[in-house]
C-alpha cells in the first residue's frame, strides 16, 4: 500500500461515462425535457421538411414516371400578325413518319358548346370546350377512361361524346346511365364515357370530346388539329422535340409550339423543394435556440453542483473527468433531444406521406445529418460549461455549500 | 494489516509514515491574502488515530485540504505514503486520491438519486475498478460499518448517523492508506456523533489509519492521538510531548493511555457498531428525515 508505484491516471470505462453523464438527465428529467425540447423541435422540423419534400417528390416522379417522360405536344401559336394559327391537317401524318414516333394523336377545337339541357341559357357553358378527338387520346394523353367507353370508328361518327373528368363533373354527370345525353351544339350528344383526370394533359380534362367526323358533320368544324399529343422513344425524345415544329407545319414552324409537359411537372417538384428552404431556414434557427438551452440547462447545472464537482475530485476525478463528465451530458441532452426529434420528423413524414399515397423517403442526410448535428450542437453547447466545471479548484467546489 | 493490537500511539514510530507535512505554509491569494497555515510539520504513521483540535478559523480544513491533496500548499512539501505530492501533476494527484486517500465530509455529500450501495461504489469510480466489482466492495464496506441491510436504500431515507456510515464506507471501499474525516459529526446531534466516533474506533482497531478534524475538544480528547492547532500553527501533539504547552497538558490529553483509549472504544466493537440498535434507531431516523 505504500509502495512507491507513480499513479497512472485511468480514462472512464465507456459505461462509468454513461452512469456519470446520465446523472443530470436521470435527477432532473422535467428539467432535461425541457431543454431537449428545442432541439427536438429543430430536428423534426428539418427531417419532417427534408422527409416531406423527398416524399413529395418521390411520389410526383414516380406518377410522372408512370404517364411518361416521352410525351410531347404540338400546339397552334400566333401567326406573325397575332392570329391564332391552324395546324396542316397533314400534319399528323406528317409527324407519325418521323422514325422513333411511336403514337400521334390528336384534337381539334370546335366553336359549338356543350350544356347538360336544351334549357340552360347559353352564357353558362361552364368554361367547358368541345374538341374533336382521335380515337387513341387517352392513352397518349396518359389518361384513360374512369367508366364507360371511349369513341370507337363507329361513334366517332355519331353524335357521341366522351366527357373530361373535370367536364363530367361541371355537367353533374357522376355516372353514365343508359340514354344520358347533353345539349351540343344545338343538337342531343350521348354520353358514352368519362375520362380520369389527366395530369399531363389537363386541357382534356375540361373538355367534351367527339369524334373528328362528327365534328364535322354535326357542328361545322373545320377538321384542323389543334394540339397533336406526340409519344416518340424517351432516349430521343429531344432529338423528336427538336423537328416537330418543321414536321407539323413546313410552311410556318414558327407559329407551332411544341412542348414536353413532364419537364413541366419536374419543374413543380423543384419549386416544391425551393420553397422549403424558408422552414428548413426556420428548423435551424430552432436548433439554434435549443443550443442555446442546452448550454444555459449546463451552466446552472454546473453552478448547482458544485458539491458533486468537489466530491467527485476528492473521490480521485482529474479535471479531464469532470470536463469528460459534463460534455457528454450535454451531448446526451442534445443527442436525446435529436433523437426524438428525428422520431417525429419521420412519423411526420410517415403519416402524410401514407395520406398522399407517396413511398415515404427519409434523405439520409436528413435523419443521419440532424443526429450529427445534435452531437455537434452538444458538444458546442457542452464546451464551455464543462470547462468551467473541469477548472473549479475542488476545495471551491466542497467549499459552496 | 491484520488489527494490530500494540498501542499506536505508543509504538508510532515502529510503523511507516503515511502523512508527513514539512514545514507547510498556506497562504490563500484572497484581498487581502490570508495565511491560514504558518509552517506546520506533522507525520501520520500507519495504523494512527489522530485528532486535529482546534477552534474555527485556526486551518484545520485548509490543512486536510493540503494533507488531501485537494489543494498546495504556497511553501513546504506534503508526503503521501512517501510520494511527493507537491512534486505531482493534477492528474498524478488525483490517481492518489483515488486510491491512496478517503475523504469523510462534515455534509456527507451523498448523491440522493443513487442507492447507499452505488453511493459506496462512486467511491472506486476512479480508480477504474469494475462496476460490478465497485459494488460487491461496497456491499462488504457498507456491513463493516452496520448497513449490511440497508444497501438499497436512498440516502434521503437515512437518518444523519447512517448517513455519515454510508459516507465513511464510501471512503473505505479503496482500503486507502488514509482516511482523512472533516468535522464528521458536525452534522449530528450528540449520541449519534459518539455512534460515529465509535466507528471510527472500531476501524482504527482493525487497522485503518484516520485523521479527524475537529473543534470540539471533548470528542478529541477521546482519540489516541491529539494535534492541537491555533492561528495556523500546531502548538501541542501528544506524539511529541515535548511541544505540548502547559495549558494543553492540563486538558484530557494525558488521559490518553492506552487503558483510556480503549474504554470508550471497546464500548463500541466492531459488532457493536454493526448493531442495528445504533445503525437505525427510529427516532433517531424520524427526528433527522
Ligand atoms: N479559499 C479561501 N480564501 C481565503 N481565505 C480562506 C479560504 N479558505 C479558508 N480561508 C481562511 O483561512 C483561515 C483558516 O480556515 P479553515 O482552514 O477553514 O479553518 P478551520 O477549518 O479550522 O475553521 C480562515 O481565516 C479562513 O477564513
Ligand atoms: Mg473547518
Amino acid at each position: 500500500m505504500t509502495g512507491l508505484i507513480a499513479p497512472v491516471v485511468r480514462r472512464l470505462r465507456p459505461s462509468d461515462l454513461g452512469r456519470v453523464a446520465s446523472v443530470g438527465v436521470r435527477t432532473r428529467k422535467v428539467r432535461a425535457a425541457l431543454s431537449a425540447l428545442g432541439i427536438a423541435i429543430g430536428v423534426a422540423a428539418l427531417v419532417a421538411v427534408l422527409g416531406l419534400s423527398s416524399s413529395s417528390q418521390a411520389g410526383l416522379l414516380a406518377q410522372i414516371d408512370r404517364l411518361g417522360t416521352n410525351l410531347l405536344t404540338v400546339t397552334t401559336g400566333k401567326t406573325m400578325f397575332g392570329d391564332t394559327a391552324e395546324l396542316p391537317k397533314q400534319a399528323p401524318s406528317m409527324i407519325s413518319r418521323i422514325g422513333p414516333v411511336t403514337q400521334v394523336q390528336q384534337t381539334g377545337v370546335t366553336t359549338a358548346k356543350a350544356y347538360r339541357s336544351p334549357l340552360i341559357p347559353a352564357i353558362n357553358s361552364n368554361g367547358l370546350s368541345v374538341q374533336a378527338a382521335s380515337l387513341d387520346l387517352p392513352r397518349a394523353a396518359g389518361t384513360s377512361l374512369a367508366q364507360g367507353r371511349y369513341l370507337n370508328a363507329a361513334t366517332a361518327r355519331e353524335p357521341v361524346a366522351v366527357l373530361g373528368a373535370a367536364a363530367a363533373e361541371r355537367l353533374g354527370i357522376g355516372r353514365i346511365r343508359v340514354g344520358q345525353r347533353i345539349w351540343v351544339g344545338g343538337q342531343w350528344f350521348y354520353v358514352t364515357g368519362i375520362l380520369r383526370p389527366g395530369v399531363l394533359a389537363p386541357e382534356i380534362d375540361t373538355a367534351v370530346l367527339v369524334g373528328f367526323p362528327a365534328a364535322e358533320r354535326y357542328l361545322g368544324f373545320g377538321g384542323y388539329p389543334s394540339t397533336i399529343y406526340v409519344r416518340a422513344d424517351t432516349s430521343q425524345v429531344d432529338a423528336v422535340h427538336g423537328v416537330l415544329g418543321a414536321t407539323a407545319n413546313p410552311q410556318a414552324p414558327s407559329e407551332v409550339n411544341v412542348s414536353k409537359p413532364s419537364d413541366a411537372l419536374v419543374a413543380r417538384a423543384a419549386a416544391q423543394s425551393a420553397f422549403n428552404s424558408l422552414f428548413l431556414g426556420l428548423g435551424a434557427v430552432a436548433l439554434l435556440v435549443g443550443a442555446i438551452g442546452v448550454a444555459n440547462t449546463m451552466v446552472i447545472s454546473v453552478l448547482e453542483r458544485r458539491p458533486e464537482i468537489g466530491l467527485r475530485r476528492a473521490l480521485g476525478a482529474t479535471r479531464g473527468h469532470i470536463r469528460i463528465q459534463f460534455l457528454a451530458e450535454a451531448i446526451l441532452l442534445a443527442v436525446l433531444g435529436g433523437a426524438a426529434g428525428v422520431a417525429a420528423g419521420v412519423a411526420a413524414t410517415a403519416i402524410y406521406a401514407t395520406t398522399k399515397d407517396w413511398s415515404i423517403v427519409i434523405p439520409t442526410v436528413a435523419w443521419a445529418g440532424g443526429f450529427a448535428a445534435t452531437i455537434l450542437i452538444g458538444a458546442v453547447a457542452g464546451l464551455i460549461p464543462a470547462l468551467r466545471a473541469a477548472r473549479m479548484p475542488p476545495t471551491q467546489a466542497l467549499w459552496s455549500l | 494489516m491484520s488489527p494490530d493490537m500494540t498501542a499506536p500511539g505508543m509504538t508510532g514510530t515502529a510503523t511507516a509514515p503515511v502523512l508527513e507535512l514539512r514545514d507547510v505554509t498556506k497562504t490563500y491569494p484572497s484581498t487581502p491574502p490570508v495565511t491560514a497555515l504558518r509552517g506546520v510539520s506533522l507525520t501520520v504513521r500507519q495504523g494512527e488515530l489522530v485528532a486535529i483540535v482546534g477552534p474555527s478559523g485556526s486551518g484545520k480544513t485548509t490543512l486536510l485540504h493540503l494533507m488531501g491533496t485537494l489543494d498546495r500548499p504556497t511553501t513546504g512539501r506534503v508526503l503521501l505514503t512517501g510520494l511527493d505530492a507537491s512534486a505531482m501533476t493534477d492528474r498524478q494527484v488525483a490517481r492518489l486520491r483515488a486510491t491512496r486517500i478517503g475523504f469523510v465530509f462534515q455534509q456527507f455529500f451523498l448523491a440522493e438519486h443513487a442507492t447507499v450501495l452505488d453511493n459506496v461504489a462512486d467511491g472506486l469510480l476512479y480508480a477504474g475498478t469494475p462496476y460490478r466489482q465497485r459494488r460487491e466492495l461496497a456491499a462488504e464496506a457498507l456491513s463493516s460499518v452496520g448497513l449490511g441491510e440497508r444497501l438499497h436504500a436512498r440516502p434521503t431515507q437515512l437518518s444523519g448517523g447512517q448517513r455519515q456510515r454510508v459516507a465513511i464506507a464510501r471512503a473505505l471501499i479503496g482500503r486507502p492508506a488514509i482516511v482523512l474525516a472533516d468535522e464528521p459529526t458536525g452534522n449530528l446531534d450528540h449520541a449519534t456523533g459518539q455512534s460515529i466516533l465509535a466507528l471510527l474506533h472500531a476501524l482504527h482497531d482493525r487497522g485503518t489509519t484516520i485523521l479527524v478534524i475537529t473543534h470540539d475538544r471533548e470528542i478529541a480528547a477521546h482519540l489516541p492521538r491529539q494535534v492541537d492547532m491555533l492561528d495556523g500553527r500546531i502548538v501541542a501533539d501528544t506524539a511529541k510531548p515535548d511541544t505540548v504547552s502547559p495549558a494543553a497538558a492540563a486538558s484530557p490529553a494525558t488521559a490518553v493511555s492506552p487503558a483510556a483509549a480503549a474504554s470508550p472504544a471497546t464500548a463500541v466493537s466492531p459488532a457493536a457498531a454493526a448493531s442495528p440498535a445504533t445503525a437505525a434507531s427510529p427516532a433517531t431516523a424520524a427526528r433527522r428525515g
